[in-house]
């Protein structure tokens, strides 16, 4: 594996199972009385969000705490950053501090590339959602929900599963990041949206792209729904949202459309009677809850495997300290 | 006043010939000349351009002294090898006034190392809305020729049609930097493939292609002069040559930058390479070079864009956009055009001197390389191979993609008025041959 995770296209299949199975194996954590694991014992993780996010932060923290590591969040608002500090600044700061890894959640895409790629900080970036860019660990939660619904057990990928993504992918990180991880996983990929909310040059990403859901949802084996960003319709990408809900939204009769063993999944927040009514949202197919719990397992995994137990490719010094590899959670589990 | 004789030297695609410049004019021409001088230079290997003449420089002052300053940027612009450079509006305060015009310009006197002639706002403030006082910053000791909102562009189309109108008074040229804002809200980068895999906003080739379709139908309908600042697209070429077809009065300028860089760079998310108009693709590049192959793009100009560490230092999104690119124009002109057989030095002598002179009516510079002409003139190595370092320029500012890059050719020595601002690749002490 590479040092930072800032990019899913940056996982090659080998680095995306291997994260997928150690997050099975650490999801069992979770069924315990105590939750938690000396893996990270010692090593300081700081969740830097200059981008508000209460599931993703909270998911991190969850999963950095249940490793043991020392968490440190590092809100823009309020901080140095709101008055007027740069992002170089903020990561020297945190460097000095000894910063093991940071989670970087920024509104601006590149920047954990930019951090990653900088000698600003020694150690891990994990990108939790940079801009309209990329959101990795969300493709590997929903990849982590889709194999075990789809294809479960360790060392099984996605191979041949249909997987449709509807909405706004101009502005989704989720959608970009998930095309590379679930065709690195051998999924086949289609995006479904108005061609207003098409990225331009699509046609050579390794996906199919369709403007007609209806046509799609009986090949669809996991139908992924994203959230559209009311603040963009003023932009004129849809008409109104009554138009938009019409074409692209899920009710329960396309629902039905849906193959039995179809899953529906939506990265939240969702907003219902848009892009998915409430009774599709609150149906035992939707899986959005599950992928919450499973956020926290697949995180807990990058973490681990960033921090306390992997081998970069990249030939890079092993950062994790011989104590903290002696408390490996193999041997825990 | 400094004489010198510039032994067998090769002017431009002729043969050698020995160079007499005394009192600030070429005195003689010929081989073997048996002249006495104060300074002999051996030239051999080097070729003999008119001094460069650049049409969209950004010197920074004043207001952004920490950037750029007048003295910085013309010592950039001799060791490039110009001896001229207009100098873009877009100051603080904006150079929309006789005042400030002059303020540059005298700076530029005092400078010594290349002339300085002001580009005046178009409108107040460069904000779109009212036409700033176009024929006092033409009558000021400026002399102002060229106007331009540059950093943004003249949308409004009425104030376009009256800026091309009025400025005929006094033989101006409105320079436009042709950007539909509404297509380029929140653009960061070329809109295509590597823009929708980035998540980056995209500014598409038609913001520039509508501006430029529209102004250059305005200019053919008041009869006026237009130029095109930075042309990027490949249709925006198509545009500009159809106009001159039609016989309209159109000049377009292409930046080195965009006649070597491509979009696909961007994927470092380096900040070196966001400037405005953005790097387009590989297909728009070679289209550029043809066209000012071709002559339907006139004119190289650099739009030298200086910034402090600090503004490109930092994520892509926060950082300023440009480059310089006054030390490095000859250098990559000579390996997108010259190396590749598409202009011959006497092209580039046209694209970079003769017609920026024209366009900008500068009668003293863009001259033949002939005996009684201004010596303004700039002795280039073409032979020469080296690795950009930054850390030897003379812009106050770092801001170049080519860093660590290899480019060929050298700025041997420039001449401004028959004195050495540049000797052996180094600037001369002001004032100190003189």
């Amino acid at each position: 594996m590479k040092r930072h995770l800032v990019s899913a296209a940056d996982l090659t299949r080998d680095d995306a199972l291997l994260i997928l199975d150690t997050a099975e194996e650490l999801a069992q954590l979770s069924g315990r009385a105590v939750k938690k694991l000396p893996t990270l014992r010692g090593r300081t993780v700081v969740n830097l969000f200059f981008e508000d996010s209460t599931r993703t932060k909270t998911s991190f923290e969850v999963a950095e705490k249940r490793l043991s590591a020392d968490v440190i969040n590092f809100s823009a608002k309020g901080s140095s950053v709101s008055k007027g500090e740069s992002l170089k600044d903020t990561a020297l700061t945190l460097q000095a501090m000894g910063a093991d890894a940071v989670v970087i959640r920024h509104h601006a895409s590149g920047a954990p590339a930019r951090l990653a790629q900088s000698d600003w900080l020694h150690g891990s970036v994990i990108n939790a959602g940079d801009g309209t860019h990329e959101h990795p660990t969300q493709a590997l939660l929903d990849a982590f929900t889709m194999r075990r619904h789809l294809n479960a057990g360790a060392g099984k990928d996605l191979a041949g599963r249909r997987i449709t993504i509807v909405g706004d992918i101009l502005h989704s990180r989720v959608a970009r990041s998930n095309v590379h991880l679930l065709t690195t996983l051998g999924a086949q990929v289609t995006f479904v949206a108005p061609p207003t909310l098409v990225p331009i040059g699509i046609e050579n990403w390794p996906c199919e792209v369709s403007y007609d859901l209806e046509s799609v949802l009986p090949k669809t084996d996991a139908l992924m729904m994203l959230r559209v960003q009311r603040e963009r319709m003023n932009a004129a990408f849809f008409p109104t949202e009554r138009e938009y809900s019409r074409r692209y939204g899920l009710d329960g009769a396309r629902l039905a459309q849906l193959p039995e063993h179809a899953i529906v999944m939506h990265p939240g927040p969702m907003v219902r009677g848009m892009e998915i009514t409430a009774e599709v949202a609150d149906s035992p197919r939707c899986t959005v809850v599950e992928q919450v719990a499973n956020g926290v397992s697949v995180r807990m995994a990058v973490l681990y495997l960033l921090l306390g137990g992997a081998v970069f490719a990249d030939g890079a010094t092993e950062p994790a300290r011989p104590e903290a590899r002696t408390d490996s959670s193999e041997a825990a589990l | 006043m400094v004489s010198y004789l510039i032994r067998n030297a090769q002017i431009l695609d002729g043969a050698q010939q020995d160079i007499h410049i005394a009192d600030g004019l070429i005195r003689a021409i010929g081989t073997g000349l048996d002249v006495e001088a104060d300074i002999d230079i051996d030239a051999h290997g080097l070729i003999v351009l008119p001094g460069l003449v650049d049409l969209h420089t950004h010197l920074r002052e004043p207001g952004r002294e920490d950037a750029e300053t007048v003295l910085t940027g013309t010592q950039a612009a001799a060791k490039g090898g110009f001896t001229a450079v207009h100098a873009m509006a877009n100051t603080f305060p904006v150079a929309d006034t006789a005042g400030v015009v002059e303020q540059v310009w005298r700076l530029g006197q005092e400078s010594g190392y290349c002339d300085v002639q002001p580009v005046g706002a178009v409108t107040v403030g460069l904000e779109g809305k009212k036409l700033a006082e176009l024929g006092a910053m033409h009558d000021s000791a400026a002399g102002v020729r060229v106007f331009s909102d540059d950093g943004k562009c003249v949308d409004d189309a009425v104030i376009m049609r009256r800026a091309l109108e009025y400025v005929k008074a006094f033989d101006g040229v409105v320079a436009q930097h042709a950007q539909e804002p509404r297509l380029t809200e929140g653009a960061q980068m070329n809109e295509g493939q590597v823009s929708g895999e980035l998540g980056l906003g995209g500014w598409p080739a038609v913001a520039e292609e509508a501006i430029i379709a529209r102004d250059v139908l305005l200019a053919a309908h008041v009869g006026s002069r237009l130029h095109v600042c930075h042309v990027s697209t490949a249709g925006s070429v198509e545009i500009i040559r159809w106009a001159k077809q039609k016989g309209w009065n159109v000049t377009a300028e292409v930046t080195p930058h965009h006649l070597l860089l491509t979009d696909e760079l961007v994927r470092s998310y380096d900040p070196v390479y966001k400037v405005n108009p953005p790097l387009r693709t590989e297909a728009d590049v070679l289209a550029l070079r043809k066209a000012l192959a071709d002559g339907t793009i006139d004119a190289v100009a650099t739009d030298h864009a200086p910034h402090p560490a600090e503004d490109k230092d930092c994520e892509w999104a926060v950082a300023a956009m440009g480059m310089v690119g006054l030390e490095t124009a000859l250098s990559v002109v000579q390996q997108t055009m010259v190396d590749t057989g598409l202009l011959k030095w006497e092209g580039v002598a046209d694209r970079m001197s003769h017609r920026p002179a024209r366009i900008g009516r500068l009668s003293g510079h863009g001259r033949p390389v002939s005996v009684g002409e201004p010596a303004n003139l700039v002795l280039f190595d073409p032979a020469y191979r080296g690795t950009v370092n930054p850390d030897s320029f003379a812009t106050r500012s770092r801001n170049t993609p080519y860093r660590g890059l290899d480019l060929p050719g050298r700025v041997h020595a420039t001449f401004l008025r028959g004195v050495a601002t540049v000797l052996a690749g180094e600037l001369v002490e002001r004032g100190g041959l003189a």
